[in-house]
């Protein structure tokens, strides 16, 4: 009886303890799935260019931090209910978004893109290189149209409440059976089985697969950015979290001016993501 | 609490309610002829075939529904040959995976139920049957199965009830069932403490349905 006392005097103390010492630190919350951005090596630490990001902002910022994994559908409310305190995980600053959080400015900006089995009927399309959304013109609007003819009736795959499923439900493209997924990995494995006729997300998340898998992923179409995919990749922050906005704004001025968020970029992206 | 978006989320979740409806339903029915199926199996005194039914029911009742989905949906799907076959026809779309796995495990644990009354019915039944010179085909469909059913009701119940919620995992392979419909629409207006519990409070409707029509059914077959 007096052990299990003493036990819970301990518990009491320990947690007590464990309380305190996390004041004057934050959490950041991040996916641990969607790689190069942030994922798992083989004995599940999280890597990735947002987790060497992360330490390095926090150094410059001197909080202490822990990073911590969070499923991509529950990222928002996560934040919004405090279990951490700041996201990074490859999520793009977007208006719809910014209605529940705020975002620091971006540290790296990267283009959405369709991606297809070697083979497909969708590979050649006769598009721009790229598009970017907020311009607009005639060039988007022809690619658009020509995007929409060929994705008509076709099932297109993305991860759920991303911005690549915004804009395939904003229905810029017209009417394609979309398909959600609760991670990018599940989405291209359904791009490899066939059930997916084409996938959409971060260009780089395709060839990043592509490259470690052997599978014949390949892209296609234009490249997207603007509108519907967001102003660039940035911190989310609660609302009325104004101090903490501003050191991680403070800090990735510092760390983009002294090259760190480039280099970073280089060796995980294979080419300078940074903004 | 956002009231206006559980009440313009409530029509939107009611017709998800359909899907899920339609697996739950689809599933039960195709699991209690292979529940059925293997309950005769196991009664069975060849133990070969006794010891594959009871393979069966070991290896579903023993791993989580949730691993199983996975394994046909996206298990299957990475099996090059399988792709060339007629099967894939039914394996490519989700809806058939899901079916397919809530079917196999309903059918095993139900398999268990009947067995389990199959085994509970008194031989005096049987042999009152026999003794009036009923042919055995007679006596098993029309004495132990009825039996059978009355005695397996209050856990057959539960299996139902186990069931719906179980078809809420629908959603981890792309189907837009009730909990499917309530993700996407958290993940435009990111609150689930709402939206989840408009859906809670359908499944939860769903069950005392269910839970009541098994209570009157079982009024129904009560001996007395």
């Amino acid at each position: 009886m007096n052990k299990l006392k003493k036990f819970g005097l301990g518990l009491i103390v320990s947690l007590f303890l464990s309380f305190t010492a996390n004041a004057g630190s934050i959490k950041i919350g991040t996916e641990g799935a969607y790689p190069p951005w942030n994922s798992k090596d083989a004995s599940g630490n999280l890597i990735g260019f947002e987790v060497e990001l992360a330490n390095a902002l926090c150094e410059i910022m001197k909080h202490n931090c822990t990073i911590v994994e969070q499923d991509w559908d529950g990222m928002i409310p996560a934040l919004t209910s405090k279990k951490f305190d700041a996201i990074m995980a490859g999520m793009s600053i977007t208006d719809e978004r910014k209605k529940t959080i705020n975002f620091s400015q971006g540290y790296a900006d990267e283009v959405a893109s369709l991606a297809v089995m070697k083979g497909s009927s969708l590979e050649n399309l006769d598009t721009p290189e790229g598009i970017n959304l907020s311009i607009g013109g005639s060039e988007v609007t022809k690619a658009l149209k020509t995007l929409t003819g060929a994705l008509a009736g076709k099932t297109v795959c993305v991860q759920t409440a991303t911005i690549h499923q915004n804009f395939l439900d904003s229905g810029d493209v017209g009417k394609v059976k979309v398909r959600t997924y609760k991670t990018q990995d599940e989405v291209n494995l359904d791009l490899t089985s066939g059930r997916c006729d084409a996938a959409l997300a971060a260009a780089v998340s395709f060839t990043d697969y592509a490259e470690k898998s052997g599978k014949a992923v390949v892209l296609t179409g234009p490249t997207f950015s603007g509108g519907a995919f967001g102003n660039g990749v940035g911190v989310g922050i609660r609302k009325g979290d104004s101090k903490l906005l501003n050191d991680f704004n403070a800090a990735i001025d510092k760390a983009r001016d002294d090259g760190t968020i480039s280099k970073l970029a280089i060796k995980w992206f294979g080419f300078d993501a940074s903004m | 609490m956002d009231l206006e978006l559980m009440t313009n989320s409530f029509p939107k979740l009611l017709s998800a309610t359909m899907v899920t409806l339609k697996l739950l339903s689809v599933s039960l029915i195709i699991g209690l002829f292979i529940g059925l199926f293997f309950a005769i199996l196991r009664m069975n005194k060849n133990l070969f075939i006794n010891k594959f039914a009871y393979g069966y029911s070991y290896i579903f009742r023993g791993t989580p529904l949730l691993v199983q989905i996975f394994i046909i949906y996206f298990g299957l799907g990475q099996i090059e040959y399988l792709r060339s076959t007629f099967l894939w026809v039914v394996l490519k779309e989700p809806y058939w995976c899901a079916i397919i796995a809530f079917s196999l495990n309903t059918g095993a644990y139900t398999s268990e139920i009947l067995r389990s009354a199959f085994q509970t019915i008194k031989p005096g039944f049987i042999e009152a049957g026999k003794s009036l010179g009923l042919p055995r085909k007679f006596i098993f469909y029309k004495i132990q199965i009825p039996i059978a059913i009355k005695q397996s009701l209050p856990a057959y119940g539960n299996e139902i009830i186990l069931m719906l919620k179980g078809t809420s995992l629908a959603s981890t392979v792309t189907l837009m069932d009730l909990t499917g419909v309530a993700k996407y629409i958290i993940s435009t207006t990111f609150k689930p403490v709402e939206v989840f519990i408009v859906a809670g409070g359908i499944y939860l409707f769903m069950t005392f349905v269910i839970h009541n029509f098994i209570k009157y059914l079982e009024k129904k077959f009560s001996y007395q």
